[in-house]
């Protein structure tokens, strides 16, 4: 037997150097096929604008939407479809609820011919600052300030919620429409708390004390969704946001220099890595993934967790009955400039009209009817999770969490706000994420926290090869 | 007679040829040319930035991370798990005998080939868990509950805990291989061994391992490229993903990071293209350090 007459299951040196040549050569030739779209001009001319009509649809024009098929479904889409199709019976309408919405767009993008609607949402959905420099999407401003279609006495754009406009607004232009209002906070179980004779604090002194309780009871004070430390950077930059107000954050967004070295941060960083250092996080939390997080925290393992508004639909199944977890604003740190009651709160499930849509005005028209009143409570009864339309809920019977929610953005009133850094640069987001997760596992002091994520926000205000926003 | 042949083979080649080129060549032609650009993976254009997207890679603190970590995995992945396939093979094959129950024995080896790595991957996430984790239920209850650790968590030993399942879902397959050319070694070989007073360790070493050696420098390349990788079970199993603060990054997550999170699909580019001219330099390096001399077996 001879070893030399096996075949090779491998490629030969020389094969596989000779392909590699062979790729260098023919790179060139093939270099168009990626992004060989091209410009393409928009055939955007509509009809006469009227009051029926105020964005000048063109009736016979077909209309292509494509929507995220996610958590809430797509029968709210199809709904408002099917009030488009009423409005204009000659219309030719196409539907696609996906789940990948970004894989299947991206092609499409590239070549120029998107549809007229796309709902931009999910995992892999496309990076809006991206598209808004590539300029693929229209500008819609238009159509925020056509009437409402419940209520022709007022503008589309002030019947959302404070944010709403903002938060698609990129360079100066609203190109996003946002449908749904998200709002973070510190989750716990209202029942719980009362049958052990706790209250939720409203400063941090008070929380660390309560901690305390907590612990000695057996109860690990606070557990969060470790392997995604994002997760506890809500609070802590909540709690900066109040500490600094909104100078602070628009710093932060702004990557003006020293802006992650402000006094606000330094506090929540400290407050933060007290939880840690006293041990009131439950111990693994660090490895724990969400859903087992949330899980020991539904099992009274932990009293608080800190997360956004959807956490009651995502319990949904977990939570025992009787439950009934409630949300609070972070505490205050003590003499803020924003009162407790502020919350972060920000719109998502993102509507975008490609720039290079056919039917540009059926696709702000199709947004116009979504974002009516009627659309929206139907959304909220459906999805108990609460629509970026203001007074959606009115008159709804709500679920104790979701009830929470709209206390929190009613007592808030205008003291809302944001960080735009997690949309317009990822990769500082990234970095404060992983900083986060070293200052809540004892590696990383507060000092070097914010040394850290500023030298990060430096270079990337350094870098010419990225788009910057301001606010 | 000769016509006819040279048609049919072309018609045989053609097919796969182009196919090849279409689906494999040309994909890797385009990437070379986009890691020359700011494509951003939705506009129709992309700008010419010449050596810019290569030159940023050696100022990127976190694909640096990855090389170290790739690095790392590279020594360790395929020693081990040719080491360990090596001696789980040669048991099985004592002496050029068969054990009784080999065959039952490869096949339970084998089973974790047939998972996918994300199966793998998840599954192993449930055994890391720290609280519930079976690893850390198992030394609580034997009375180690000093030992359990979080193990996915900790920086130091995360990276270790990655490695750990790679192995352990690769191991199976080269036992497999290992024994097949076990198998193909002549009895009389053996025999011979024994005979000159050649005790189990001797036989294994002088006898079984320069007879397998084709076989070891194939594993050490596909290995070496599976070290190289590691995305799947990263992507799915450790903290960030590729945390606790890149302590388990590998480039291929920092690459579809780049390219679908941060859309600088120009940039991701670069880097598929670095760590194809690593692969190909290890490939080779690995082929060239086994073109000596062969055993010729009569």
């Amino acid at each position: 037997m001879n070893s030399e007459s096996q075949v090779r299951p491998y490629p030969h040196r020389r094969s596989v150097l000779k392909t590699a040549v062979t790729a260098a050569v023919a790179a060139p030739l093939l270099s168009g096929c990626v992004t060989a779209g091209g410009k393409k001009e928009t055939a955007s001319a509509g009809a006469a604008k009227t009051a029926d009509n105020p964005l000048g649809v063109k009736a016979d024009s077909p209309l292509e939407v494509v929507v995220f098929k996610g958590g809430y479904g797509d029968d709210y889409a199809t709904r408002a479809e099917a009030r488009y199709a009423a409005r204009y019976p000659k219309a030719k309408l196409d539907h696609k609820g996906l789940q990948k919405v970004g894989e299947a767009m991206q092609p499409r993008f590239v070549a120029g011919n998107p549809p007229d609607v796309v709902d931009n949402t999910g995992a892999g959905r496309l990076d809006i600052a991206t598209l808004v420099s590539a300029d693929q999407v229209s500008d819609l401003a238009e159509l925020l300030d056509a009437p409402a279609l419940d209520n022709p006495g007022q503008k589309l754009r002030e019947t959302l919620l404070p944010g709403v406009v903002d938060d698609g607004t990129f360079g100066g232009k609203a190109v996003a429409l946002n449908f749904t209002y998200t709002v973070w906070g510190i989750w716990y179980s209202k029942p719980f708390f009362e049958q052990r004779g706790w209250s939720y604090p409203q400063t941090w002194d008070d929380m660390v004390a309560l901690c305390a309780t907590i612990k000695k009871s057996g109860v690990a004070p606070w557990t969060y969704q470790g392997k995604y430390p994002e997760y506890l950077n809500d609070p802590l930059l909540s709690m900066a946001a109040k500490i600094g107000g909104p100078d602070l954050v628009t710093a932060v967004d702004n990557l003006e220099p020293g802006a992650w070295r402000a006094d606000g941060l330094a506090q929540a960083a400290a407050a933060f890595a007290e939880l840690a250092g006293k041990g009131y996080i439950m111990s693994g939390s660090e490895a724990l993934s969400h859903t087992e997080a949330q899980a020991a925290w539904c099992q009274k393992k932990a009293a608080f967790i800190p997360c956004g508004s959807w956490l009651e639909s995502e319990q949904k199944g977990v939570a025992p009955a009787g439950f009934d977890m409630v949300m609070s604003p972070v505490p205050s740190r003590g003499n803020d400039r924003l009162p407790f009651t502020a919350v972060e709160a920000a719109s998502s499930e993102s509507f975008v009209v490609p720039s290079k849509a056919k039917n540009p005005q059926g696709g702000m028209e199709y947004l116009r009817i979504l974002f009516s009143r009627a659309s929206a409570t139907a959304f909220a009864q459906a999805n108990n999770t609460l629509p970026a339309v203001a007074g959606a809920t009115d008159g709804l019977t709500l679920s104790s969490g979701l009830g929470s929610v709209r206390d929190a953005i009613t007592a808030a009133g205008r003291d809302t706000f944001v960080y735009r850094f997690r949309t317009w640069y990822a990769p500082l987001a990234k970095a404060v994420d992983d900083a986060t997760g070293e200052l809540v596992n004892k590696r990383l002091n507060p000092a070097d926290w914010a040394t850290r994520i500023q030298k990060a926000a430096d270079a990337l205000a350094k870098d010419s090869s990225v788009t910057k926003y301001t606010r | 007679m000769k016509y006819g042949r040279r048609r049919f083979l072309l018609g045989a080649l053609v097919p796969a040829l182009a196919l090849h080129v279409v689906f494999v060549l040309s994909p890797y032609a385009q990437s070379f040319y986009l890691s020359l650009t700011d494509w951003n993976g939705v506009a129709g254009d992309a700008h010419y930035v010449g050596a810019g997207n290569y030159a940023r890679l050696g100022g990127d603190s976190l694909f640096l991370d990855a090389v170290r970590n790739n690095a790392v995995m590279l020594a360790v992945v395929p020693l081990v798990t040719i080491a360990i396939g090596l001696f789980l093979a040669g048991m099985l094959h004592r002496g050029g005998r068969g054990l009784a129950g080999g065959r039952a024995y490869q096949i339970v080896y084998f089973f974790p080939q047939l998972l996918s790595l994300v199966v793998i991957g998840v599954l192993w996430g449930f055994v890391y868990s720290p609280n519930t984790g079976l690893i850390n239920s198992g030394l609580r209850a034997v009375g180690l509950g000093s030992f359990a650790r979080s193990w996915l968590a900790e920086p130091s030993l995360a990276l270790i805990a990655v490695m750990a399942v790679l192995i352990w879902s690769s191991v199976g397959f080269y036992v497999v291989l290992f024994s097949a050319a076990i198998e193909a070694i002549p009895r009389d070989l053996f025999e011979a061994a024994t005979l000159d007073g050649a005790g189990g360790w001797t036989t294994f070493r002088r006898v079984t391992l320069p007879l397998v050696r084709e076989s070891v420098q194939v594993a050490f390349v596909y290995l070496g490229i599976a070290a190289l990788d590691g995305f799947a079970v990263v992507q799915v199993m450790t903290v960030g993903p590729g945390g606790p603060d890149g302590a388990t990054e590998v480039i291929g997550l920092s690459l579809y990071r780049t390219a679908f999170g941060y859309a600088k699909f120009g940039y991701a580019s670069a880097m598929g293209v670095a760590l194809f001219f690593a692969t190909l330099t290890l490939a080779v390096l690995a082929l060239r350090a086994g073109r000596k001399e062969r055993v010729e077996l009569a």
